[in-house]
């Protein structure tokens, strides 16, 4: 091969440059969040594996049944009601939004409008 | 050509017949057709008839006491008051970005369409309350490209901010300036934050919802419930014929505004 010295140096540092991604966050991107639990709540309005993956779109429902429908009425989980809202129900139990909703988000890298107009927790 | 007067006749026969069999199908056709256009614009005409139509649904509505607001001027602040502290609506300091749901303003304001060149003191003097007409025809709701405001079955105007791509068609189209537009950040314009009820951002337009939040629970709008002592704000449903609404309209002469627009207005006044 001609002018190798300067060939497989180059390849090296570009195969190196395009896997920075990779490498320069190895370890620290990899362990999921830990998010704080309410500590007064058991249940929520779905199975925890459920609400985790689902919750955006359940929020979705609960605003077109609501603002849309006009079918405000709470819905009943053992006995107890909840209204269909995010500020009066999920965020009466979950009362950080910095330590619930955000460290997931920020580990996903998803921005969630819903806080330009609703109102989180005060802190 | 080979032909002969027997074959000629037989041919120029059939053409006919086929000819008369064609056009029978094209004029029912074009029948069908008509009827297809007949039956669109009757459908026209009862969407049109609104009320009618609508008859049995729910169909919120409100009567204003104007002389109530004019004999005691506290009225009218403690129900913008109300209402503003309900929703969240922003006092901005410039006008240019002033943000309405249900203000006091000048009779003439309010009805451009009755000027009097003697008005008398009382209208001179004082201010009355004007809000979204939630109109049982509202243009609003037909120019909005992506149906964020709309009309619900109640007869509530209502807006879904989520949707909202901040066009204001609906507001070039309201003829009542019941909408505004948020230029800036409304937020930290906000005093005291009801943390029950959202905020709104940049970029979407708003107005008054009749409280549906609350009416839809079975609560009384914020603005009525502030002055239900005086009863100068009524609120209640239209298409009852026994509620307490319908009974003041029928004992007092109550006025629209600018009901010749054909918006059929949800908010009456009795001057």
């Amino acid at each position: 091969m001609y002018d190798s010295g300067k060939i497989i140096p180059g390849l090296i540092i570009f195969v190196l440059f395009i896997t920075i991604p990779i490498w320069y966050n190895r370890g620290g991107a990899s362990t999921a969040p830990k998010i704080e639990l309410p500590k007064d709540a058991k249940t929520c309005v779905l199975p925890a594996a459920e609400i985790r993956a689902e919750h955006m779109k359940l929020l979705n429902v609960w605003r077109d049944e609501v603002l849309r429908d006009g079918k405000r009425a709470a819905i009943t989980i053992e006995g107890k009601q909840y209204p269909k809202s995010l500020m009066l129900t999920c965020m009466k139990c979950h009362t950080s939004k910095k330590q619930f909703c955000d460290k997931c988000h920020t580990y996903a890298s998803v921005e969630p409008y819903c806080w330009d107009c609703h109102l989180a927790p005060v802190e | 050509m080979d032909t002969n007067r027997r074959n000629f006749l037989k041919v120029a026969g059939i053409s006919t017949l086929a000819g008369l069999g064609g056009t029978a199908v094209v004029d029912r056709l074009v029948a069908g057709a008509g009827m297809a256009q007949a039956s669109t614009s009757t459908s026209h005409g009862t969407e049109q008839a609104g009320t009618a139509a609508k008859a049995g649904a729910t169909r919120y509505g409100m009567v204003i006491d104007i002389k109530k607001f004019y004999q005691d001027p506290s009225l009218g602040e403690k129900a913008v008051k109300a209402c503003h502290q309900a929703h969240n609506v922003p006092n901005f300091p410039d006008k240019r970005d002033e943000i309405k749901w249900i203000w006091m303003t000048k009779f003439e304001n309010a009805f451009p369409e009755k000027p009097n060149l003697y008005q008398d003191e009382a209208t001179a003097n004082n201010q009355l309350p004007i809000l979204c007409n939630h109109c049982d025809n509202p243009p609003c709701v037909r120019a909005c490209p992506t149906k964020a405001t709309f009309r619900g079955d109640d007869g509530i105007v209502g807006m879904d901010y989520h949707r909202c791509i901040g066009c204001r068609f609906c507001m070039a189209a309201c003829p009542y300036g019941s909408r505004s537009f948020n230029w800036r950040d409304p937020r930290s314009f906000v005093a005291n934050l009801n943390r029950d009820y959202p905020a709104r951002t940049r970029g979407v337009v708003e107005k008054c919802n009749f409280c549906v939040e609350r009416v839809q629970i079975g609560q009384l709008p914020a603005c009525v419930e502030a002055v239900s002592e005086s009863k100068a704000l009524i609120f209640g449903n239209l298409n009852d014929p026994n509620s307490e609404l319908r009974k003041i309209l029928k004992e007092k002469h109550t006025i629209q505004r600018n009901p010749s627009l054909g918006t059929l207005p949800s908010v009456f006044y009795i001057v």
